[in-house]
């Protein structure tokens, strides 16, 4: 149990009264007298500190600003309350306000709107600058191709895509699966299971697959790519290679564009052959067609332009997911907590402009004749 | 939950001239390894009530160590480490280091947390241990003892971002010294700062220690640091504390590191410089003037 400081007030024979504080004048004891004393009105003579039994800054603190507050001196100091009054009273003369607290709430809301706002459009230019920086660093890399970083490549298409061969293939077979369960339950009712296979089939290559992978993706690796350049950012290490004279943009940003723009359309592919499979794997065991006819049927049904369409939105949907990880990452200035709002965004932003994307596709390729 | 209902217990101090009183840090026979590597092997170190202890060392002899393990960061795999009277070393868990409330520690880099401003920083502790304390007092706390550190008015709203290397150490202080804490851990307060600023954050070190009573345990490389206001000073090498005394007596011992740590270039150097402040009435003799000799002290140094 902590003792608590208290206070009286005592009436001294010439009818001045005394404010007379008891116990501990610590930190841990003040805390439960502080309001009473800030609704105290004076006049008062004097404080008494003579029977307090302990002292400390924050005691030295009360003390002092009642003092100023009531115009009442302090008696009864020992040599050490004294030495902290002093020391204290040398710094703060209790007018400046403890700035940056936050505005009222009636304020705060509009403010925030309005730098959401004015931060959309900064955000617009700010990719444009950047887009326009991965090309000038594409340029010259082609003219000195010499300086093309080919293990980081290698390291990155590891990183981002063997890495996630058994994630994607898992979630693409359990995805297969359910398209030719859920597929079949509806096309029973017209007695047209067999066009379950075309289902599963121009649904894998076409749509589901790349957009999974997409999506896996950005999850997987626009959020690394965000986290991993944050980061860097705040330890200052992306200033260091710019004073060395190496780009970041060649040396971090290509490299993990590059890898995700060749690994997304072969991820698409894997993807949407497991899919394939487990479909499959479902029709065999409950709709009674063989797996390998469901594979020989897929050939039939499956035109070859399937194939292309998910292989044409591979390089694009990589592109936008390296992207927006690494501008978010390199848009890092201030703080750890910056580096999880931007890798939010930067995740948020690819698998948004990837369903953007994926839809202008479904409606471009049907114009062309690719439906 | 404590008998009184706060979230947080903080310890009661030991009776005065008890050993624990005595030797607010008592270290004894600890072993830190990592892996095969045996950092510290049977080290023993006493700290006294009151006093400024600087604790030197080559690089990599676990300085920073064994400041973690007195305060419980890192677990020693032999040894028994007790501060202020309670074991550190037997506490099974975070929540049994009662005695958090009565020490104040400075990082390095500072640590503050980056996504508070300055006096919000300070007001951590102060919430986290007394949530008693009214908003107005919090504020009021948190303002005087970045003043207190160094700090203008106007970096208490500044968040750690926009602060230089040496405002944030200074705001680390403020931080450490947030509950008015007997026990103050520096780890290399002056490493990155300029030598007038350095010089500056010595005197204030002195000063805060001198008014507030603490006891200070000072990890530095910076000679100068020790001889100003250092009262004695912990060599540690061969993996223990070799020699704990005042300069003089470390010159003494015969020990080659301790030689050549205080006879080279730089040794030399900062002595020539203490004795020449201490013709001017600062230092760690007569640092009770400090403040208004400072300026002299740059000049001359």
């Amino acid at each position: 149990m902590r003792a608590s400081a208290d206070f009286s007030t005592e009436q001294g024979a010439d009818g001045a009264t005394t404010l007379v504080f008891s116990g501990p004048m610590t930190v841990s004891a003040l805390g439960f007298i502080d309001q009473r004393l800030r609704a105290l009105e004076g006049p008062f003579a004097a404080i008494d500190l003579s029977h307090a039994s302990r002292i400390d800054t924050v005691g030295a603190w009360t003390a002092w600003s009642l003092s100023q507050r009531l115009g009442a001196p302090i008696t009864g100091a020992s040599p050490e309350a004294e030495r902290l009054i002093a020391a204290i009273s040398a710094v703060d003369d209790n007018t400046s306000p403890v700035a940056g607290h936050r505005l009222p709430l009636l304020l705060r809301v509009p403010d925030h709107v309005g730098q959401v706002v004015s931060g959309l459009g900064q955000g617009m230019l700010l990719v444009l600058g950047f887009l326009g920086q991965i090309v000038l660093a594409s340029g010259t890399l082609l003219r000195h191709p010499g300086r093309f970083r080919l293990r980081a490549l290698v390291h990155q298409m590891e990183l981002m895509g063997v890495n996630a061969l058994a994630i994607i293939g898992l979630m693409s077979f359990l995805v297969g699966i359910v398209i030719a369960q859920q597929g079949a339950v509806q096309l029973r009712q017209f007695g047209a299971e067999i066009y379950t296979v075309n289902l599963v089939g121009r649904l894998s290559l076409r749509e589901l697959g790349i957009l999974m992978t997409a999506i896996m993706v950005a999850g997987r690796s626009g959020s690394a790519f965000a986290a991993q350049l944050g980061t860097m950012k705040l330890t200052e290490e992306i200033d260091a290679m710019r004073t060395i004279g190496v780009s970041p943009i060649e040396a971090l940003v290509i490299p993990r564009l590059l890898a995700t723009m060749l690994m997304m359309p072969l991820l698409g592919i894997y993807s949407a052959a497991i899919g394939i499979i487990g479909g499959a794997a479902l029709s065999a065991l409950t709709l009674g067609i063989p797996f390998f006819t469901f594979l020989a049927r897929i050939q039939e049904v499956v035109p070859l332009h399937d194939v292309w369409v998910g292989l044409i939105k591979g390089p694009v949907f990589g592109l936008i997911v390296a992207t927006s990880g690494c501008f978010q990452g390199l848009q890092v200035k201030s703080d750890a907590e910056e580096v999880g709002t931007r890798t939010t965004a930067a995740v948020v932003m690819a698998i948004f402009m990837v369903i953007v994307l994926d839809a202008f596709f479904a409606v471009f390729f049907s114009e062309v004749g690719w439906g | 939950m404590s008998e009184d209902g706060l979230l947080t217990a903080c310890a009661v101090p030991p009776p005065p001239g008890s050993e624990a009183d005595q030797f607010p840090i008592r270290v004894r026979g600890l072993k830190n390894a990592f892996g095969d590597h045996v950092i510290h092997e049977n080290l023993d170190l006493d700290v006294r009530r009151g006093e400024i202890l600087g604790v030197v060392g080559g690089s990599g002899t676990g300085k920073s160590v064994l400041m973690r393990s007195i305060i419980g960061l890192q677990i020693p795999e032999a040894g028994s480490i007790e501060v202020l009277g309670s074991p550190i070393t037997d506490a099974r868990d975070d929540d049994d280091i009662d005695i958090r409330c009565r020490w104040g520690i400075l990082f390095q880099g500072g640590a503050l947390f980056s996504t508070l401003t300055v006096a919000e920083n300070v007001e951590v502790p102060l919430r986290e241990f007394y949530p008693e304390i009214t908003d107005a007092l919090r504020h009021e706390i948190a303002r005087y003892k970045v003043l207190l550190s160094g700090l203008p008015a106007e970096a208490t709203g500044k968040y750690p971002s926009e602060l230089s290397g040496g405002m944030k150490k200074r705001a680390g202080l403020a931080r450490a010294l947030a509950l008015d804490p007997e026990l103050l851990f520096l780890d290399e307060p002056t490493a990155g700062l300029d030598p007038i600023g350095a010089a500056a954050f010595d005197q204030l070190i002195r000063s805060l220690q001198q008014t507030l009573g603490l006891t200070v345990f000072l990890i530095t490389h910076d000679l100068d640091t020790l001889y100003e206001i250092c009262d004695r000073v912990a060599v540690i090498a061969d993996k223990r504390v070799i020699a704990v005394g005042t300069i003089p007596e470390l010159i003494a011992t015969d020990h080659p590191w301790i030689k050549s740590y205080f006879n080279g270039p730089r040794g030399r150097a900062a002595l020539a410089a203490s004795e020449r402040s201490d013709a001017l009435g600062i230092g760690a003799g007569a640092a009770n003037k400090h403040s208004g000799a400072l300026g002299t002290a740059g000049d001359q140094a």
